[in-house]
């Protein structure tokens, strides 16, 4: 295995999961119709450039999606480095990733969607209106209290678990954009010549010289 | 000759069928159509092309679900891996148990050159102690053969694939002699950090050695070295080499590489393999059972062919199964007549048997030294520039430590292509921070994460067995393995140490452990299988009695069959497995060309 692989593996919370065998059906409950939805397989074309929609179809109504969006860019705002979460794909990501027929994802799809008509209704009760149209501020409001599992009140225990995975979506999704990767000034992917190691300006800020 | 059908191959004659394509395979149909024999080689899974499916420079953003793993590409979406995984399906393999302790992954890959597309292209020799184990101190089972009789196929091996590392003069880790390495890679700052502060500990910090071409191979000076005597080998060698590149220092690994600078089966065995026209190879073919003649010899194998389920007989003059440890073991059960009515070659009934796995338990931490450094491309050679060999060799032999055999650390960390997962589960740090914070801690942590990952060495025990399953067939009604799996004291001790050494490492670099580190090692260590190190299952031995196949890899009770990859390792050294394979296979099947010279086969 190749360290980048060991890293994944070790970070991912989980990683052999049980098998899925063929289409696998769930409930969209978006629309509340079924839709059927196929894994792509142990042989998928990996050269061809995949969108959200293409292997399955997405779930997020146009209402959802405006929820998603406001949570996502709360979470990763525009600033001077680079665009907000939802400019650059993100809530095309996390509705591919709730869609997807794998077991984690279903869990996933669940725990999203759940959230999503939490936000609405605490939204309501503080503010009385939706998540989506809530000044930056109202929004702000409602995510100090669910940040952080950890100083989460009782009440907001299960509003917190879902604010974690939706952040590390929306981590996910924004970091492995073009603009993500300028943003943490990952610098690879490139051939080069000859491979020269780390710079002095490196060692010196690592203590090594 | 070339990629020919499976009705086409059972009208021919040949010399020798090789049983699967990946290390085992690849170097032993390598190494005797380069000398002439005549191979027909037979792989399960579809004919496999890196050249024109490698997804080179292709970004997360591209690959459905950002390139993450799934049950389908359990290694992640641009994994080399095609057909493959710890399930594959229509193909299942039975627990005998259902405690988790006693669960046993097997990853196969269904594929032309196997495992090798993706793996990690760690190639560490075993050492002189690691053959004559139980002669060192009591334990498991020495090998037939000592590190100097397989040296000089150590050595082969290390010139033809193209592998980087240095000398260092440390126990049981054998120094390549002159000409046979690459430059090591220049370390990352990673690398520097964890070197600098492991010596403060005792541990050594050295070049790790990888199968990938730091620089281009010598074509002029190693095809000479390598055939001896033969132009033709030679001509079509110098000219391969020349077609491999150097590394570009860029995309992963484990993808493959599209310009062969890595070692793959793919790019480097069956390429000159072919050149020589020696060599036919027949992909989707599912070998079902070594057939016998009336003598007792084996004949050929009984193959399924994948497309349309119709079974075919090809035959030639020796057999060699190297279909990867535990599919050999499964084809050779497998194979029942009344002269071995508990599988072929098995009257020692050890076949089956002292299945090992290599130890596994990591560490994550956090290095606040490895923060906001300036943007630096550390993308290197895709793998570990250094590691750790095992250093507590005379603690062990004067009985200080409660295990018995040694690890060594492979480790890493720094700005790597940011994947889903790189970025996640950042609470520990960042206090649950979320907005511009968020953005700002992200800059600030990425790059600062390391790993520490110990393999340790498994000894053989009676626990740890396949057999086949009395019930379950794969869908072509071929009978399935059923694993029965144990750690001993010794693993799981093992695997204690490694947390207790992994926690104090880095808290010594001034970094944070993430997680528990479990002084249980049982709760650390990983699954049977889960390293993909599994070797055994059909020992080679000193006589007939007690193993399955001499120092050559032929089977005691069936003198044309061999097997040459990891199932005759009487035990499982720290050191990856798949150079040893292929420094066996290599030596195996010189003696398969020199026996067919003499006419004894």
């Amino acid at each position: 295995m190749d360290r980048r692989t060991t890293i994944k593996w070790m970070l991912a919370a989980s990683a052999s999961l049980p098998a899925l065998k063929g289409a696998v059906v769930h409930a969209a409950q978006a629309t509340g119709t079924a839709v059927t939805s196929t894994p792509y397989g142990t042989d998928p074309d990996l050269l061809k450039i995949y969108k959200p929609g293409d292997l399955w179809p997405l779930t997020l109504s146009s209402e959802q999606r405006v929820t998603a969006a406001a949570l996502a860019d709360l979470i990763i705002p525009a600033d001077a480095n680079s665009p907000s979460a939802s400019k650059v794909g993100v809530v095309e990501f996390i509705d591919e990733w709730i869609s997807a027929p794998y077991e984690e994802h279903r869990a996933d799809r669940k725990i999203v969607l759940n959230g999503f008509e939490w936000l609405d209704k605490e939204s309501a009760r503080r503010f009385s209106r939706p998540f989506g149209a809530l000044l930056i501020g109202q929004g702000r409001q409602i995510c100090d209290d669910i940040c952080y599992l950890p100083k989460a009140a009782p009440q907001f225990t299960e509003a917190a678990g879902f604010f974690a995975r939706y952040r590390d979506l929306t981590a996910g999704g924004f970091y492995t954009t073009p603009e993500g990767r300028k943003d943490l000034q990952y610098v690879g992917n490139v051939p080069l010549a000859r491979f020269d190691g780390p710079p002095a300006a490196v060692l010196k800020k690592a203590g090594l010289l | 000759m070339s990629f020919i059908t499976l009705d086409a191959a059972s009208k021919q004659s040949y010399d020798v069928i090789v049983v699967g394509s990946g290390a085992a395979g690849g170097q032993t149909a390598y190494t005797l159509t380069m000398e002439g024999a005549k191979v027909l080689m037979l792989e399960a899974g579809r004919r496999y092309d890196p050249l024109t499916e490698t997804p080179m420079f292709q970004t997360p953003d591209q690959a459905p679900l950002r390139g993450v793993s799934t049950v389908d590409k359990p290694f992640g979406f641009y994994d080399a891996t095609v057909d493959g995984g710890w399930e594959v399906p229509g193909e299942p393999y039975v627990q005998a148990s259902t405690d988790p302790a006693s669960r046993f992954m097997w990853w196969r890959s269904r594929m032309l050159g196997g495992r090798t597309n993706h793996w990690g292209r760690i190639s560490l020799r075993n050492g002189p102690y690691d053959f004559k184990g139980r002669s060192r101190d009591g334990l498991g089972l020495d090998w037939p053969i000592s590190y100097e009789e397989l040296a000089p196929y150590y050595d082969k091996v290390e010139m033809l694939v193209g592998i980087y590392g240095s000398k260092e003069g440390l126990e049981n880790t054998p120094d390549s002699p002159d000409g046979c390495l690459l430059p090591a890679p220049k370390p990352l700052v990673s690398d520097l950090l964890t070197e600098k502060y492991a010596r403060t500990l005792g541990i050594p910090v050295v070049a790790c050695h990888r199968a990938v071409l730091t620089e281009r191979l010598d074509w002029k000076r190693l095809p000479a070295l390598l055939h001896p005597g033969n132009a033709t080998a030679q001509t079509i060698l110098a000219a391969d080499m020349q077609r491999r590149a150097a590394c570009f220092f860029a995309t992963p690994c484990g993808r493959g590489c599209s310009t062969r600078a890595n070692y793959q089966s793919t790019t480097v065995h069956l390429p000159p393999a072919l050149d020589t026209g020696k060599l036919d190879i027949v992909t989707d073919a599912m070998v079902r059972e070594v057939t016998l003649d009336k003598r007792g010899d084996a004949s050929g194998v009984r193959v399924v062919d994948r497309a349309t389920g119709k079974e075919v007989h090809v035959t030639a003059r020796v057999v060699v199964l190297a279909a990867s440890a535990l599919e050999t073991v499964r084809i050779l059960l497998n194979s029942k007549s009344s002269s071995f009515p508990q599988g072929l070659a098995n009257s020692s009934g050890k076949l089956g048997k002292y299945i090992m796995d290599t130890v596994g338990a990591s560490v994550v931490g956090q290095i606040p030294r490895l923060e906001s450094l300036p943007p630096h491309n550390e993308d290197g050679v895709s793998g570990g520039h250094m590691y750790s060999p095992w250093w507590l060799y005379q603690e062990q032999l004067a009985g200080k430590l409660n295990f018995a055999r040694g690890y060594h650390i492979e480790f890493g960390g720094g700005r790597d292509m940011p994947s889903v997962f790189s970025t996640a589960d950042m609470e520990w740090l960042t206090g649950g921070s979320y907005g511009a914070k968020f953005k700002e801690d992200q800059r600030r942590y990425y790059g600062s994460m390391m790993y520490f990952s110990g393999r340790g060495e498994m000894l053989p025990n009676e626990d740890s067995y396949c057999e086949i399953d009395p019930v379950v067939k794969d869908k072509w009604g071929i009978p399935v393995l059923r694993f029965h799996w144990k750690w001993s004291t010794h693993e799981i001790n093992q695997a204690a140490h490694m947390q207790k050494t992994f926690a104090q490492l880095i808290e010594a670099m001034g970094g944070r452990v993430k997680d528990v580190v479990h002084s249980d090692g049982r709760n650390a260590i990983a699954h049977g299988g889960e390293i993909i190190h599994e070797v055994g299952g059909a020992i080679m031995g000193e006589s007939a009695r007690d193993s399955v196949t001499n120092q050559w890899c032929q089977t005691w009770d069936v003198k044309n069959l061999f097997l040459t990859d990891g199932a005759p390792f009487p035990s499982n050294a720290d050191k990856n497995p798949t150079l040893t394979i292929m420094a066996s296979a290599w030596r195996a099947a010189d003696h398969i060309l020199d026996r067919m010279r003499r006419k004894e086969l």
